[in-house]
């Protein structure tokens, strides 16, 4: 039985850098908790000898040539973003005030 | 706000420092490891950008293969182990230099693990160092701060970003704990990145410039009390662009932790910043539990199992490891063992080694390169290899060798050579610098020169040798430097014996 | 005939009449934009309507003027979900945070279906970044079903089948991360395939979950998808999961498998786990009533168990939000889409956060937090670690199933098409809807759905899944094109055949 309180919700939430409302957090908390409990039986099946399968396919060692192909026009890169001087993507302060 | 730092000798009485070591090494390939945009340095901002290195929506990586090769050769060079099955990993963290707030990286399938690697300290001291992994991934973008009084992350009002370097080519190398370094642990860190630069320049896999970031290192340091087993808390030093930075960098951090310690403090593990100009480090990012990278294996990239064929092919291409081929040198070239730290210091190994390939002897490679040109690139502010190639220095020697010119002659013409990037010879021709070489021309200025002195002949006959310096002193004064000296004496000394 | 007429037309049928100059692929597309301007009010299968769809059917109408071969889809409108990027038109996933954005390029497969000269008529609505079984998630509105406009065309396509169905295209393409070409079939009678995993390439393609997803067909009949199919699928050497394989024509397959008229020599495996509880009467009757017209035709039917799909869905709902929630790190108000800025003095971390809080519906956010978790360090290994080795085990059941059989067939989805806002504050009701068609993506084997009939209880259609090994697509085809036609020979027709033609206008959209 997993155990996901909102304050686990706040946490993740930072790390995925959503600002959710508490009310998110209550909502999420509890739906979170019910959708656990319910993948968690993936355990019930698994022993350490089988292995993972991250690709459906499996495939190795596919390899570009190193060959310039293109390059994305800088006005058409900038041209998307919210905001630029010009020349490089801009950008509000990193850091708050100290 | 200022460290407290310990005198460092009474820091080592105290206590054990033990180093780590991370260097990421930027590989010169034409393009980035995930896209086929140029890998350049120093073009307009977000020129050589792709879809890729932005991270637009839809787009995709793919490895370069190039860039696994020189991973791999790279990888062999540290002694290390090749994987057989090796992945990608996706390293999540939000961050504006980083186009998709994921670094593709190598988690617990690095290409290349288990190495040791050989560093030669400049006075002659072997030490091994233990390698832990090599990883492929790639570089982020740069950010610069605007706004604010220096320029730096605190008080900007914003940041702008060029993705430029972003997903260049990077392979992370991550030594072992370094035990037993003492007070020598900043040279051992120095050298060991020297012999990180000598090996990928060997390779001809990196520029390997630090000034421009195609080599970067973190040095992790820790201290732990004498006869404690536990390993301190350490530190991670960042922002270190030079050897000597290094050296200093880890000397500080043994200082300052040992200060905080002996007053009964705690080290903090966090990142810390090298300052170039105050050479003291700054605390960064503290390394929190909220920082939770979330590895996991990049679905867009598949594994690499590189064949033995193409492993052992790299093998046999290898050049001979740095501290090896040091030692090599420094026999064949025959210098002594002050003569070759010299040598070692002034960072110019390839170049001797490559003047001497062109001809010129050992001993006068090594007086061209660690006298008159480093002299003129510390003059300069430039790195030596930036001023004259080994071919210049190779047709000036051969000047001197044949008498055309002398020594001192020989250091105009080298100016000369740097500032319009003539040959010798054409320099000689147009300067009219050439030794004078006509018996006549030179008896008729001794005789000049004694008739102005009338003494000296008389002290010469007497054996006052010494007072045919000033006559030569004047013939050489008025032939503007252009005689042999050698000559002038054996001239001067023939009319005093007639 | 009528401009009208032609929207009922199946693409096959165009293309011969557009390559004969008995109709003009301007004229055909015009009538489509004219059925999509009738319908859209009540249907909003489309995001976005292309101004320039009658100057490129002109384009390709001029090419053939002059003779030249093009493709056997020339001259056809196409529909695109809106996760594929269009050099010409928005694409925005249905996301309010890449609302208005323009791509660079095309995708691969969109770029291939222009050279073919089909001539795109529009974005279809999806739930937002494809999270979801019913477009109610799109954050645009919900689209709605052509068969009854209070119910869902099903998801995350269900633009797409709606779009078809409703006769607005004759073809569209999908896309298919857990069923969301095959589920959106099922519910709208409609045709749909998933491609063996890298037969389709994924550049340009807006990434949900990257070793799932895969770019499909959605057409009105087994022949018009594999003729798109052979058009955008194929090697891509921008996608490192594609496959380089020389693929057989899918067309050739579907062609000889209708005209086959028997099944004959041929294993079909009814899988146990896929037909058990939780499947509404009208759909297990209709599947029964497809195993015995199968079994009369000639086929063998054995039956398989695959004991581990009962952890399918699990182990998805736990590898999709991992891969998706990295996967949708890149929409941070840097380079393209939406800022939103909490105040003036806002750092960048805050404008992220609060863009993503603005930018981000629900359920893209519950499953970005869920996948966070699941990657957590101290939660991987019992999470996403267990669930990639589920899939090692699906796959195991798979290869076993296909030792004993040449296809696979089961329900495409477990209910007909349920009513709008039924499920959509229950995302665990939501999420057992896909239990049929996950397992296909977990193992990356090609599965389509086809209509079967209509349910007895509501009158409403029923796909039947056919599944086959990797690279097996073209049997996948061929089997299709066969019970499609036993089907139509039993019915006296198709299921869409009987799909209403003019809609009442209910509520609109959202
Ligand atoms: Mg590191
Ligand atoms: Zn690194």
């Amino acid at each position: 039985m997993s155990e996901i309180t909102p304050e686990t919700i706040s946490h993740l939430a930072n790390l995925a850098r959503i600002a959710l409302t508490e009310e998110e957090k209550e909502l999420l908390a509890t739906q979170l908790d019910a959708i656990l409990d319910a993948v968690a039986k993936v355990g019930e099946v698994t022993t350490p000898d089988v292995p993972r399968t991250s690709h459906p396919v499996p495939l190795v060692n596919v390899f570009r040539n190193d060959e310039e192909v293109h390059t994305l026009d800088r006005e058409a890169a900038l041209g998307n973003a919210p905001d630029s001087d010009g020349t490089r993507f801009r950008v509000p302060a990193i850091l708050g005030e100290e | 706000m200022k460290d407290k730092l310990m005198d460092f000798d009474k820091a080592l009485e105290l206590f054990e420092p033990v180093i780590g070591l991370e260097v990421h090494v930027e590989l010169n390939t034409k393009t980035k490891m995930f896209s086929a945009a140029p890998n350049i340095f120093g073009a307009e901002p977000n020129t050589a950008i792709s879809e890729v290195c932005i991270g637009l929506p839809g787009s995709l990586p793919v490895v370069n293969g190039k860039a696994v090769e020189y991973s791999i050769s790279l990888g062999l060079a540290l002694g290390c182990k090749i994987a057989e099955h090796s992945s990608f990993a996706r390293k999540n963290y939000f961050y504006p230099d980083l186009g998709k707030n994921y670094q593709i990286s190598q988690y617990d399938e690095p290409i290349a693990y288990d190495g040791e690697v050989e560093v030669e300290l400049a006075d002659g001291e072997i030490w091994n160092i233990p390698i832990e992994r090599a990883h492929m991934e790639e570089d982020a973008g740069k950010l610069t701060h605007v706004g604010g009084a220096t320029g730096r992350i605190q008080g900007a009002e914003y940041s702008l970003v060029d993705y430029n370097r972003a997903g260049v080519p990077l392979v992370e190398i991550v030594t072992r704990p370094i035990f037993g370094t003492e007070g020598k642990a900043g040279e051992v860190a120095s050298a060991y990145v020297q012999t990180i630069r000598d090996m990928v320049l060997a390779l001809g896999i990196s520029d390997a410039r630090m000034e421009r970031g195609n080599l970067r290192c973190d040095a992790n340091v820790s201290l732990r009390p004498r006869g404690s087993e536990k390993l301190g808390t350490r530190t991670e030093t960042k922002n270190v662009n030079s050897f000597r930075s290094i050296e200093r960098a880890v000397r500080y951090e043994i200082q300052r932790q040992a200060a905080i310690l002996a007053s009964g403090g705690n080290i903090i593990q966090e990142t810390r910043h090298w300052h170039e100009d105050t050479s003291t480090t700054s605390a960064g990012r503290p390394k929190s539990d909220a920082e939770d990278y979330r590895y996991f294996p990049e679905p867009d990239l598949l594994p690499i199992q590189p064949s033995a064929e193409l492993v052992e092919k790299l093998r046999a291409e290898l050049p001979e490891a740095p501290a090896k081929h040091r030692r090599r040198l420094k026999e064949s070239w025959g210098f002594t063992d002050l003569e070759f730290r010299d040598v070692v210091n002034a960072g110019v190994i390839p170049q001797i080694e490559a003047t001497v390939a062109l001809g010129t002897s050992p001993a006068q490679a090594r007086k061209w390169w660690t006298s008159e040109i480093l002299r003129l690139a510390n003059e300069r502010g430039v790195e030596a290899e930036e001023l004259v190639t080994p071919a210049q220095v190779t047709d000036l020697d051969a000047q001197v060798a044949s008498g055309a010119i002398t020594d001192k002659i020989a250091r105009t013409v080298l100016v000369k050579m740097i500032d319009s990037g003539k040959s010798a010879a054409e320099i000689i021709e147009s300067e009219g610098l050439a030794v004078v070489s006509d018996d006549s021309a030179l008896e008729a200025a001794i005789d000049q020169a004694l008739a102005e002195n009338p003494d000296v002949l008389e002290k010469l006959r007497e054996g006052k040798l010494q007072a045919a310096g000033a006559i030569i002193g004047s013939v050489m004064k008025a032939m503007a430097g252009k005689a042999d000296a050698a000559k002038v004496r054996e001239l001067l000394m023939a009319k005093v014996s007639e | 005939m009528s401009a009208s007429e032609l929207v009922f037309k199946s693409a096959s049928e165009l293309a011969t009449l557009i390559r004969d100059k008995q109709v003009s692929s301007a004229e055909v597309t015009r009538a489509h934009l004219d059925r999509m301007a009738e319908v859209e009010g009540a249907i909003h299968a489309f995001l976005h309507v292309n101004e320039g769809a009658v100057d490129a059917a002109k384009a390709v109408d001029a090419k053939i003027a002059s003779g030249e071969k093009i493709s056997e889809l020339a001259g056809v409108p196409v529909a695109i979900k809106d996760i594929l990027c269009t050099v010409d038109m928005p694409s925005t996933a249905a996301s309010r945070i890449l609302e208005g954005w323009i791509p660079p390029y095309d995708a691969t497969v969109v770029a291939r279906s222009r050279e073919a000269g089909l001539v795109p008529l529009g974005k279809t609505n999806l739930d937002e970044f494809a999270m979801g079984s019913s477009t109610e998630f799109s954050a645009y509105g919900p689209s709605r079903n052509p068969w009854d406009t209070d119910r869902i065309p099903g998801g995350s396509g269900g633009g797409s089948a709606a779009a078809v169905a409703a006769f607005e295209a004759p073809i569209a393409f999908g896309s298919d991360t857990g069923g969301s070409i095959r589920q959106p079939a099922a519910v709208t009678g409609s045709v749909g395939f998933k491609p063996t995993y890298g037969g389709a390439s994924r550049f340009g393609a807006i990434a949900l979950a990257s070793s799932l997803d895969q770019v499909g067909p959605v057409s009105r009949n087994v022949l018009d998808a594999a003729l798109f199919h052979d058009v955008f699928t194929g090697y891509d050497a921008k996608d490192s999961t594609s496959l380089n394989y020389n693929w057989p024509s899918m067309a050739e397959a579907a062609r000889l498998g209708a005209k086959e008229g028997s099944l004959k020599g041929l294993r079909i495996g009814v899988v146990k786990e896929l037909n058990g509880e939780g499947f509404q009467p009208g759909v297990k009757a209709l599947f029964n009533e497809l195993v015995e017209l199968a079994t009369a035709a000639g086929a063998e039917i054995v039956e398989v168990s695959a004991p581990h799909f009962d952890y399918a869905t699990a182990a998805y709902y736990l590898i999709l939000p991992a891969e998706a929630s990295s996967n949708l790190a890149k929409y941070d108000a840097v380079r393209f889409g939406l800022r939103v800025a909490p105040n003036e003095a806002a750092t960048i971390e805050e404008v992220m956060s609060a863009t993503r809080e603005a930018g981000f519906g629900p359920e893209v956010k519950r499953r970005i937090i869920l996948g966070t978790y699941a990657l957590s360090a101290g939660y991987y290994d019992a999470y996403y670690g267990s669930a990639q080795q589920v899939r090692t085990l699906i796959q195991r059941d798979f290869e076993n199933a296909f030792a004993k059989a040449d296809v696979l067939i089961s329900p495409a989805a477990p209910t007909t098409a349920f009513k709008i806002g039924e499920r959509v504050n229950d995302p665990m009701a939501m999420y057992l809807n896909d239990i049929t068609t996950i397992p296909a993506n977990m193992a990356g084997i090609p599965a389509g759905s086809i209509p079967m009939g209509l349910a007895d209880e509501d009158g409403l259609p029923v796909g039947v899944q056919i599944m086959a090994g990797i690279k097996k697509d073209d049997l996948m085809y061929k089997v299709a094109a066969t019970l499609e036609a036993l089907l139509a020979e039993k019915h006296g027709g198709s299921v869409l055949d009987k799909a209403p033609r003019s809609y009442a206008l209910k509520g609109g959209a959202k």
